[in-house]
């Protein structure tokens, strides 16, 4: 992808495979967000890339920040996306009150975003995602503003989620934590800093979801400093420092 | 009531040592009359100050509905493209800037002499116009960019958009613009019943010209009085409404 007028981003050739989960890790400025929203369709597509989708594909979003309606509740803010697509009110509520109980937060469907925890407005986020059973879930570091406790939580949430259904949808994620990234993704693909060329990739070993002490593991610490290492590599030495 | 008790001691101070200053000083009651004495004009006059300050508020708010449906009219219009604003908001600037006083001879002119009511509500409608206008479209622009890339992901129509995202995003700021403009809407009232000073029309503004034209302080000052309170009371009201809808959306 390159853009005109813009320090140029890429060349980046991302392959989606359906069922995968993909974290793009890069310092900040390589072009990871814009790369997240151009999948999405958010952005216009650069003139010298494309995008191209398989026909019938749903796609869903979580942003950095909840991203939350203040004035609604947390059952009005899932069900938003059946609602604009005009599914009948009651069928919308009722999957969406079940996308919120898949979260945990089946308790909460009359709370305001206000009266949430950041972790459970995030949650409720993801169920926004989640409800209309998408085939692709784009998440732009949907971990970064949360506690590691509420995060790592989060985390075993989202492989459970993703494994429970069927068929799976694929995951694309951002972030800058190798470890996040090692964990949560099957692959890991390095952006460099400030041309967001993707200039490594590598795969993250063992199944998902992870098993039980999973971040003690040798291989899984190897994969972190491996990666961490390509991350160093893809920044400048005045970044890496800063 | 533990909030307004500040106030309320300082304003007993204020008219006790106005009230001792007058009696000490011997001031002529046509220059400055003791509070005492407006107090006794505010019971005397009540039922003329009473249906003035009717016909007042009555003027206003007409002006307030008007200015709403121009301005709120104006800025949903203008809302949904951008090129329409940069056309629009320099006018609208211009209308803000332009002395209602100014205005108010032209107005009172196409309006008819016999209809200066009509003409009240016109220019305080003209005063209160730009608040409003500017509180909508700004309410309207000021939804968080991510949940507007939301609706585009899942395909809302501009009706979707607008109902539900715009629309509730610009609700303080649309309560915002009316506490503004409820205030403003009562001094172009005044302002333009000034200009128009001729008893056709019986709000409180002509209550004060013709009390000043006698010199009869007091009654001017009690007619004042009544537009304070009226202004209060606007206040009040919408700055209640202001709150509850916060409340809801907390």
């Amino acid at each position: 992808m390159g853009f005109p007028g813009r320090s140029p981003l890429g060349p980046l050739d991302l392959i989606v495979r359906p069922g995968e989960i993909i974290a793009l890790v890069g310092a900040s400025g390589a072009g990871k967000s814009t790369s997240l929203r151009l999948l999405a369709g958010l952005e216009q597509t650069p003139a010298s890339g494309a995008v191209a989708r398989t026909p019938g594909t749903t796609t869903s979003f979580v942003f950095q920040a909840p991203t939350l309606m203040n004035w609604a509740d947390a059952l009005a803010n899932v069900s938003l996306p059946l609602d604009l697509a005009g599914v009948p009110r009651a069928e919308a509520r009722a999957r969406a009150a079940a996308a919120l109980a898949a979260v945990g937060l089946g308790d909460r469907q009359t709370a305001r975003p206000r009266q949430l925890s950041g972790g459970m407005a995030m949650r409720v986020s993801l169920a926004r995602a989640l409800v209309t059973e998408p085939d692709l879930l784009l998440l732009d570091e949907p971990f970064a503003a949360l506690d590691s406790v509420t995060r790592r939580r989060l985390i075993e949430d989202l492989h459970r989620l993703w494994a429970e259904r069927s068929p799976r949808p694929a995951i694309v994620f951002v972030t800058h934590d190798v470890e996040e990234a090692v964990y949560l993704a099957q692959r890991a693909v390095v952006l460099e800093a400030t041309t967001g060329r993707a200039i490594a990739e590598l795969s993250s070993p063992g199944t998902l979801p992870r098993p039980e002490g999973w971040r003690g593991d040798a291989r899984y610490r190897a994969a972190v400093e491996a990666l961490a290492a390509a991350l160093a590599c893809s920044m400048s030495p005045e970044d890496a420092e800063g | 009531m533990n909030r307004l008790l500040p106030s309320l001691l300082l304003t007993a101070l204020l008219l006790a040592g106005w009230e001792i200053a007058c009696r000490g000083l011997h001031l002529p009651v046509y220059l400055l009359p003791p509070p005492s004495a407006v107090g006794v004009a505010l019971v005397e006059r009540a039922p003329l100050l009473l249906s003035s300050a009717a016909a007042t508020f009555w003027m206003a708010f007409q002006a307030l509905v008007v200015a709403f449906v121009l301005g709120g009219g104006l800025a949903l219009a203008v809302s949904l493209n951008p090129t329409t604003e940069r056309a629009v908001r320099p006018l609208a600037v211009a209308l803000q800037v332009t002395p209602v006083v100014a205005i108010a001879p032209l107005v009172l002119i196409w309006a008819g002499l016999d209809h200066a009511d009509r003409a009240v509500v016109a220019l305080a409608a003209a005063v209160a116009f730009f608040p409003l206008f500017s509180g909508v479209l700004t309410g309207l622009k000021s939804a968080d960019p991510d949940l507007e890339r939301l609706f585009d992901l899942y395909g809302a129509s501009s009706v979707q958009r607008l109902v539900r995202l715009r629309l509730p995003a610009a609700l303080p700021f649309i309560l915002e613009g009316l506490r503004v403009a409820a205030g403003l809407s009562v001094i172009g009232a005044v302002v333009a019943e000034f200009v128009s000073g001729s008893g056709a029309t019986q709000g409180l503004a002509w209550r004060l010209l013709e009390a000043g034209n006698r010199l009869r302080t007091a009654d001017m000052l009690a007619a004042l009085a009544c537009l304070m309170f009226m202004g209060l009371a606007l206040n009040g009201a919408v700055g209640a409404l202001e709150g509850a809808v916060r409340r809801r959306l907390a």
